[in-house]
């Protein structure tokens, strides 16, 4: 198959996916469980994403005080916890992350 | 008239500015996909193109692979579409806050989707409540991921991988997904959710085709909802 066709073809089932159930609501009754179940959408997809790229390191699950970016990604947590702000947080795991680098 | 023009700036630029610390993660990413589409022999337009017909960065990677190892054409869309699958999951979770929009916005911020663009988005919507012109806000994050996501795979072909790894710039993105999750876990059902999506998916990392993340994303809504109704049905016994 044409490179050019792989791509097209691949870059309409992902629009296809992207925008199937934006389409879809609202045409249909939505049931209730349902609409309450996609609250915990965020959460749950963004844990899912978070959790590999602190627990595993070089695709191994690694909880030793060699793992930087572990530790870096805790700050992270605690900082997100307590001051709720976005760039405080950031620039919290990112100096971690560096210090760790650097001492470790 | 000119209130409404403020109100769709306001959350346009509101928008790119949540973008924004998300952007220092995926400009290195685009630019070693970049590099990578050309390794794998993907002609200079080809390799620029993918980032504007696809636009979906892991699976951009995959595909580049999969092109090398000179994979059938359908098993290469085949994979793109798994590894996408959970744009569904976000398409479901936007749908009710854009409902009453026209098809053609409909549209354009179904093609501006990506994980990037969602995070913030869902994040304000939950914060905000439904806004007469929450969709700009989609729309500002959205293009600032679009252009940023063009731009470096443009100087990932051009100038090679540039950045070097040991500045560890990829980590912005668990970090801002990270500082987005956090004040989100009001109550024990979203906790919950959180660390059995988590915990699934470092059990199910080795799955192919991101398979692991959908898996470890559906477990954890079902245990956020089921905690929820229990708490629920206790309230009501009480």
């Amino acid at each position: 198959m044409n490179i050019w066709l792989v791509m097209l073809l691949g870059g309409l089932v992902t629009f296809g996916m992207r925008f199937s159930l934006i389409y879809l609501f609202g045409r249909f009754q939505v049931p209730e469980t349902m609409r309450r179940a996609l609250h915990y959408v965020p959460p749950a997809v963004l844990s899912a994403i978070i959790f590999p790229e602190l627990f595993l390191s070089g695709g191994v699950f690694d909880v030793s005080l060699t793992n930087t970016r572990l530790l870096a990604g805790l700050v992270a947590i605690l900082t997100a916890w307590f001051s709720k702000n976005t760039l405080i947080t950031i620039l919290a795991g990112m100096a971690a992350l560096f210090l760790l680098q650097y001492w470790l | 008239m000119f209130t409404t023009r403020n109100e769709k700036a306001g959350q346009f630029w509101a928008g790119v500015r949540a973008e924004f610390p998300l952007l220092i993660g995926v400009f290195p990413f685009g630019m070693i996909y970049g590099a990578l589409a050309l390794n794998a022999g993907l002609s200079k337009p080809a390799a620029q193109m993918m980032s504007s017909i696809v636009f979906a960065g892991s699976s951009q990677f995959i595909a580049a692979q999969l092109i090398h190892e000179s994979a059938p054409g359908l098993v290469i869309v085949l994979t793109i579409a798994i590894v996408n699958l959970r744009h569904m999951l976000y398409s479901a979770s936007l749908a009710p806050h854009l409902a009453s929009l026209s098809t053609r916005w409909k549209t354009l911020l179904a093609y501006l989707l990506t994980d990037e663009a969602y995070a913030p988005t869902i994040v304000h919507y939950e914060r905000n409540g439904v806004q007469p012109f929450g969709h700009w806000f989609l729309l500002g994050a959205g293009l600032a991921l679009w252009s940023t996501w063009q731009a470096s795979t443009a100087l990932g072909i051009f100038l090679g991988a540039a950045i070097p790894d040991s500045w560890s710039l990829d980590f912005a993105l668990p970090l801002t997904f990270i500082a987005m999750v956090v004040p989100v876990l009001k109550g024990r059902p979203y906790i919950a959710a959180a660390l059995s999506a988590g915990l699934v998916s470092l059990a199910a990392h080795a799955l192919p085709f991101k398979l692991g993340l959908i898996l470890a994303a559906l477990t954890g809504i079902a245990v956020g909802t089921i905690l929820e109704e229990r708490q629920a049905q206790k309230g009501e016994t009480r």
